[in-house]
């Protein structure tokens, strides 16, 4: 199987005397539903980060979509991240735009014809249930519809790869349930990769799916 | 309202600066308006022992454009009437010759010295009178004045310039989330920037489309044209085409610049 993400003694830290993740290995199968799990302050989010190149391997390598991160020039990164989509637990909607083109932004990114980018935007609303709300600015939005609209936006280009940190961090159960049979609904009928880092699992949740937890700076599979 | 308010700023900061700035060339463009009518009403005296042809005098100092000899009979005159008139040609050889210089341009204080010192390096010519005292004062009030308002205007140019350094930090601030965000979707710089430099622009635009009603609109406001007149200066205050494209040229360019110091300063956060 293809793999999307390659780790090889994966190091990582924002200062020289502080390291995160330590010399970790592991790598993700294109097309499969993964958890990242651990405490606060234990590395998942700067694992995210570095996952869509915000932040460079200290050392070791770390190889997304077949593009290796340690090196990446920012026109590469660039084109990497078009076929990533992010959703993250304070959603990151522009709040001058409408949902409408909060959704639009990565189709505008990857060159889509403003027709056709409209008909998927419409598609996606339905897709997340707010078509209802269609015109309107994020702010006038519940934080569920927010996280609804940045799951719609991560959708949107057909990405190969769903990196979502905390998704239902700041949600009710309703819009939990939401975000994640939206979630299971892209990597089984789109065969989208996804990797969600969370605190916990929910009960509801296919127990399947791959699980990693950071601890102490290392990675453990722990199934 | 909220879309007028985010141009407004940058909008009044521009015109400030237009504003100073046109002031700054009206000034300019009266002083030397002042200057011509001054130069053709202001003239040196030279007395030479001996006559000296035009052509000769006027190679002494490029400055000077003309010369004319002053004729001595109203001098003759006033001490003639009991004198024989073979006695008055007589006083007529041995009397100096007076000349009229008139000058190119109006002189700064030390091209008058400088002139006076070429004029004297003659050996024909024995005495010059300047009216340097006359000459240094309204001299020294058009420099005066002209300094006056350049320190106007760089002071708004300051206090302007300051005023939208403070707007860049707001600007660098509402700008930069969104910028991150289009680059964690891998927007390329220019498409990230792309909304900073368009509202950059038509605020430029804004502003010197302002800037150009106030100026065409005082250029033919009586009461200015009057004030001008009455010290006989007749000057374009404002000329639409080369005066606007100056204005656009520089409200653009300080558009520009402000945008792309905040791109420059955009640091990504994720």
């Amino acid at each position: 199987m293809n793999k999307v993400i390659i780790a090889r003694d994966l190091t990582l830290s924002y200062s020289s005397n502080e390291t995160i993740i330590n010399k970790v290995n592991f790598s993700i199968d294109s097309g499969s539903f993964v958890f990242i799990t651990g405490a606060s302050g234990s590395g998942k989010s700067t694992l995210v980060k570095s996952i869509f190149g915000a932040l460079k391997p200290k050392q070791g390598s770390l190889v997304v979509g077949g593009v290796e991160l340690n090196r990446v020039s920012r026109s590469k990164l660039n084109l990497l991240r078009r076929h990533i989509g992010i959703v993250f637990q304070d959603y990151k909607l522009i709040k001058e735009w409408t949902i409408d083109k909060n959704i639009m932004l990565p189709l505008l990114i990857n060159g889509y014809v403003k027709s056709v980018a409209n008909n998927q935007v419409d598609k996606l609303l339905k897709h997340v249930r707010l078509n209802h709300q269609s015109g309107k600015y994020p702010l006038e939005l519940s934080g569920g519809e927010q996280q609804r609209v940045a799951m719609a936006r991560a959708l949107s280009h057909n990405p190969i790869l769903i990196l979502a940190d905390e998704p239902t961090g700041n949600l009710d159960e309703y819009s939990s349930q939401l975000i994640w049979n939206l979630l299971e609904g892209a990597n089984s009928q789109l065969k989208t990769t996804v990797i969600v880092v969370t605190h916990h699992i929910p009960k509801t949740i296919s127990t399947d799916y791959k699980h990693f937890h950071i601890e102490y700076g290392s990675i453990n599979e722990i199934r | 309202m909220k879309s007028v308010k985010n141009h407004l700023s940058l909008v009044i900061a521009l015109l400030s600066i237009l504003f100073s700035m046109q002031v700054f060339f009206i000034v300019e463009r009266s002083i030397e308006a002042y200057k011509v009518n001054l130069a053709s009403s202001y003239s040196v005296i030279a007395v030479s022992k001996k006559p000296l042809e035009s052509s000769e005098i006027v190679k002494i100092n490029k400055i000077i454009s003309s010369v004319q000899e002053l004729s001595p009979d109203s001098v003759i005159k006033r001490l003639s009437s009991d004198m024989k008139n073979t006695n008055v040609e007589l006083l007529k050889l041995t009397l100096p010759k007076f000349y009229k210089l008139s000058l190119a341009y109006y002189p700064t204080s030390e091209e008058v010295k400088e002139l006076r010192a070429d004029l004297l390096a003659n050996n024909s010519i024995t005495k010059v009178e300047d009216f340097s005292h006359t000459h240094g004062t309204t001299y020294k009030l058009l420099l005066l004045f002209k300094n006056v308002v350049s320190l106007f205007a760089i002071v708004v140019l300051i206090v302007t310039v300051l005023l939208i350094f403070k707007e860049l930090r707001i600007w660098q601030y509402k700008h930069n989330e969104r910028m991150t965000i289009m680059g964690l979707f891998g927007a390329a710089l220019w498409l990230r920037s792309a909304v900073l430099f368009r509202l950059a622009i038509v605020d430029a635009l804004i502003a010197s489309f302002l800037a150009f009603g106030i100026f065409f609109y005082m250029s033919s406001y009586p009461w200015v044209l009057e004030q001008l007149g009455s010290i006989g200066i007749n000057i374009v205050i404002f000329n639409p085409i080369n005066d606007f494209l100056i204005i656009l040229g520089v409200a653009i360019s300080i558009s520009i610049v402000l945008a792309s110091l905040i791109v420059i300063g955009h640091k990504e956060e994720a």
